[in-house]
């Protein structure tokens, strides 16, 4: 009935076509504007060795994608519109179903792309794997993780002392972490630093991290936990190696001890708690924990 | 007397839930009232509630999906405007125990009382007409499949009323799910609820995959099945293979939680892991239960509306069938963030991806399909491309997390949460919409309005992309799934494009109510007369809209894929099947109350257990096994319809043929 009458039909285009343009440019602007924001934190805005490595690996096995998401996405549409029933131009094979050469080539396309993806997955597994320490010619840092009914508690063994709710790292050194829960299951995750990893009760596990300088950045649990979980939130400080070591005299120097009777204590339940430091550190606390006698009750969650 | 349960269960002081509930039980109260008034009691018993036809319990399936999804939604709404306003130090306007329900009973209900009714309501409906038969295998266990499901159903919403829901996310991961962390009644009723419909989604499997496997009209051969019976096929084979896993890790859970073992606990040797390589062993396949139908009805959509075969048709069943043995392979990437090691991370990795290769020729089988079609674009179609424009986007985030070291920084973020809506919403809900509108008029004998039904399309399909694109970038942000408040005020101008997009969605799923009502009142304008409202190609088409309870007065015979369409191009011809018809008496199911009885059973059973209420719980189950019992004593099974009658139904459908 458009044929009938092809003012309209133009006049009625045109609309479309200005409207559709509009679209675009929303769509392109609002984008662009959510890509910007991403790129400022969070993982596209990586400060250590891990990050980064995994933002390569981020990119580059999108732009592989897209390579044929987007002719698939653009041929989608294409074909949809040029094959419209009204299209006389279009050249209509009511019983073709069949061709063994597209056959070939449409199993043969994404076999080669998962082919170079199963190449990045495996070597990336491998390079990237938690527990493998990082290649450095400075020792690293060894810090104990232990998630709690809501909170973060990090020990440095060596150092003796321990951290509540706030990590302090030197920049430049690789960390070198593990990490066990008293409770539940948590996951510690450093956005700008890289890989998250669970913490786990009766399990211990490992993770490798550096922060390349210094900066404040937002840790956090990815895995819910219950009701304190949004506010198991944490800043992890690195700073240059001398304030560190500043850092760990002024600590040794202030905040009490951390014994099983303190440990008791912060066990217990609390939402929303802030950051605190000891000067001491029973030796062993980790270990007792990580592999706590199977007859110890855990604390129970009161509702 | 009332085990754990006291007045203290009801949430009087919350009023959020006290005026849904209120207003919820207000309209069911006037809905029985209207039924009660108006007498319409023995006609739900006679034809609906006791039904056995597979037409009438698909029908009722989706029916239940709706009105779970506008329950489902409303959490979504919620979880949401919750999110729009808890930035900086704010809190929005839901405690954490109160959020913490929310996002649980979203995911619960979404999967298990949305996804899975509206795939397996389809599967009822279509398979046997597309098979060429006259009902299900086992028409009475079809009917008792939905009664359970319908059960669970009652009781994840009596959640909301009398105690409260779990809080502990779909998935109810140990040891949080356990008693020393969850104490209340909430992780019961998610257990009671899912085993009860478990059971009911398992029995449906094995009815729809014995009926595709036993039941097929003459010449129906595995080379001749319309394509939505083979994705079907697989879905089956996977409900079957996978519900049982689902049906004992609960049983674990429960006997942790009720009776002291320590399966999953943190005591006693206890461990969760066991839990979670269990539950993905079920959970993983189950994406693929859902979204297997979906490509079965987008492979039908594109086919029928292109005017041509489906392409690549072989490799269309090998594709669905590689999938369905490789989904049980690839569960552990659900948590390559627990330390699995290298190789087994990367194992897992490579398998996940080898799926993108099946799915990715499937994707371009269909292109190939509208490639050299005269395509109509009805309300069906803009739903398949919109599917395999959105679709694509999901599969490439899919596969970007199932890179190991990619997984590491992305997994349990909100670009996860993007990424499985983008395949659930962009895949299963497009699939199921783009089912119902196809197949309604075959179930009501009248097209849904054209008009409504894409002006659902584009407000689902813009408001998927306004409410989860912002979510991927948050994700990549840093914003993890499950928050009740963030501090990051950054994150907040996308949180409320978020709430837009959700805005749009439930714009869209009031439209489908208006487009329902519209299409109800212009249903003469619209009435189906041939049977064939969109020249279909497979044997549904071949029936009277709708079908008569016998589906088929003469068994259709088959020699090749498309049959419909073969017949209609033989029409007139000397091999013209419909010249030489004769009729034989016909024996259809009788109805049969047993589901329904055995669902009432199930719910006294489920909520005695979820409140420690053991003499009902008791007679609950003497109860179940009576109505069981009665069963397996029945004899009248079948009724009689003579081939008069039969002559005489398809005189009268020939003759609005002719009239048309």
């Amino acid at each position: 009935m458009h044929a009938a009458n092809p003012d309209r039909m133009s006049a009625k285009e045109t609309r479309t076509r200005g409207a559709s343009a509009m679209w675009l440019r929303a769509i392109s602007i609002t984008s662009a504007a959510m890509l910007m924001a991403s790129c400022n934190e969070g993982v596209l805005d990586p400060h250590g060795p891990v990050g980064k490595a995994e933002r390569v690996i981020l990119f580059d096995s999108t732009a592989i994608m897209l390579a044929v998401v987007i002719p698939v996405i653009v041929l989608t549409l294409v074909f949809a519109w040029w094959f419209r029933a009204k299209n006389k131009q279009a050249r209509y094979r009511p019983d073709w179903e069949y061709s063994g050469r597209i056959e070939m080539i449409i199993w043969s396309i994404p076999a080669l792309i998962v082919l170079f993806l199963g190449g990045i997955a495996w070597t990336g597994s491998h390079d990237l794997d938690p527990p493998v320490p990082l290649q450095s010619s400075t020792a690293p840092l060894d810090i104990e993780v232990i998630s709690l009914d809501w909170r973060w508690l990090f020990i440095y063994p060596h150092e003796g002392i321990a951290s509540l709710n706030r990590l302090v790292v030197p920049a430049g050194v690789p960390l070198r972490f593990r990490l066990t829960s008293t409770t539940v299951m948590n996951s510690f995750f450093v956005p700008q630093l890289g890989s998250q990893i669970y913490a786990m009760p009766n399990m211990v596990t490992r993770l490798n991290l550096q922060a390349d300088e210094p900066g404040t950045f937002e840790g956090l649990s990815a895995m819910f936990s219950g009701d304190g979980f949004s506010d198991m939130r944490f800043d992890v400080v690195s700073t240059d190696k001398e304030a560190f070591k500043d850092w760990v005299n002024t600590t040794k120097t202030q905040g009490g001890v951390l014994d099983a009777n303190t440990f008791e204590e912060l066990s217990k339940p609390a939402k929303a708690d802030g950051a605190h430091t000891y000067a001491q550190v029973s030796e062993g606390l980790f270990d007792r924990i990580s592999l706590r006698s199977s007859a110890a009750a855990s604390p129970q969650r009161g509702q | 007397m009332f085990g754990r349960l006291t007045w203290a269960a009801i949430p009087f002081d919350v009023p959020v839930v006290m005026i849904a509930a209120g207003s919820v039980g207000f309209i069911i109260f006037c809905v029985l009232a209207l039924v009660t008034v108006k007498g319409w009691w023995p006609y739900l018993w006679r034809e609906w509630i006791t039904s056995v036809d597979h037409k009438r319990l698909g029908v009722m399936y989706i029916g239940l999906a709706l009105l779970m999804l506008v329950r489902g939604f409303s959490d979504a709404m919620l979880m949401r405007s919750q999110l729009a306003m808890a930035a900086g130090h704010a809190q929005g306007y839901l405690p954490p125990e109160h959020y913490d329900q929310i996002f649980s009973a979203h995911g619960t209900i979404m999967i298990f009382f949305v996804a899975m009714p509206f795939v397996i309501g389809l599967m009822n409906f279509v398979l046997p007409l597309q098979l060429g038969v006259r009902d299900v295998a086992f028409p009475v266990l079809n009917s008792i499949g939905f009664w359970l499901t319908a059960a669970g159903v009652l009781l994840v919403n009596v959640s909301l009323v009398v105690g409260e829901f779990a809080r502990t996310g779909w998935l109810a991961y140990p040891p949080l799910s356990e008693v020393a962390y969850s104490p209340g009644v909430g992780v019961d009723y998610y257990l009671w609820s899912l085993q009860i419909s478990g059971l009911g989604t398992l029995l449906s499997g094995i009815n729809l995959t014995t009926t595709i496997l036993k039941l097929r009209a003459p010449g129906v051969g595995y080379r001749q099945m319309p394509i939505f019976c083979w994705t079907a096929l697989a879905s089956n084979l996977l409900i079957v293979a996978a519900f049982p896993i689902l049906t004992a890790t609960f049983a674990m859970l429960l006997l942790d939680r009720y009776c002291g073992f320590h399966f999953f606990t943190n005591e006693l040797g206890g461990n969760p892991m066991m839990y979670i390589n269990l539950i993905w062993s079920w959970g993983h396949p189950e994406v693929y239960i859902l979204i297997l139908p979906a490509f079965g009805v987008f492979s039908e959509v594109v086919a029928t509306f292109s005017g041509k075969p489906l392409f690549g048709r072989r490799s269309m069943v090998m594709a669905t069938m590689v999938i369905c043995v490789l989904s049980f392979l690839v569960w552990l990437h659900h948590f390559f963030t627990m330390g699995a090691g290298a190789d087994v991370n990367a194992f897992f990795g490579v398998m996940t991806m080898l799926i993108a290769v099946p799915t990715g020729v499937k994707v371009f089988n269909w292109l190939f399909t509208l490639y050299g079609g005269r395509i109509r674009f009805t309300t069906p179609v803009y739903w398949a491309l919109g599917f395999m424009v959105t679709f694509v986007i999901g599969g490439m985030t899919g596969v970007l997390m199932a890179i190991p070291p990619a997984d590491f920084v992305l997994h349990n973020s909100l670009f996860l949460i993007a990424h499985f809506h983008n395949v659930i919403i962009g895949g299963v809900v497009f699939g199921v919409m783009a089912g119902i509108t196809y197949w309604f008029p075959k179930a009501f004998g009248f097209t849904l309005n054209e008009r409504l039904g894409k002006a659902v399309f584009w407000c689902w399909f813009f408001g998927f992309y306004l409410a989860f694109m912002p979510l991927y970038v948050l994700g990549l942000m840093g914003a993890t799934r499950r928050m009740q408040h963030y501090s990051n005020v950054h994150w907040q101008p996308l949180m409320l494009v978020a709430l837009a997009g959700a805005l749009l969605i439930l714009l869209g799923i009031a439209l489908t109510g208006v487009q329902l009502a519209v299409s109800i009142r212009q249903r003469e304008r619209n009435r189906d007369l041939t049977g064939d409202p969109w020249n279909g190609r497979t044997l549904e088409w071949s029936t009277p809209s709708p079908p008569p309870a016998w589906n088929f007065s003469q068994l259709p015979q088959v020699d090749r894929a498309d049959a419909f369409w073969a017949m209609k191009q033989q029409r007139g011809t000397a091999q013209d099947p419909n010249l030489k018809r004769t009729y034989q008496t016909i024996h259809v199911p009788r109805n049969n109350p047993t589901g329904f009885f055995l669902a009432f059973c199930a719910v006294v059973l489920g909520f005695s257990l979820i409140w420690h209420i053991w003499w009902s719980a008791g007679l609950g189950l003497l109860g179940a096994i009576a109505v069981c019992l009665r069963q397996a004593w029945r004899t009248d099974g079948e009724i009689e319809i003579p081939a008069e009658k039969i002559a005489a139904f398809e005189r009268l459908h020939g003759l609005k043929e002719s009239t048309v």
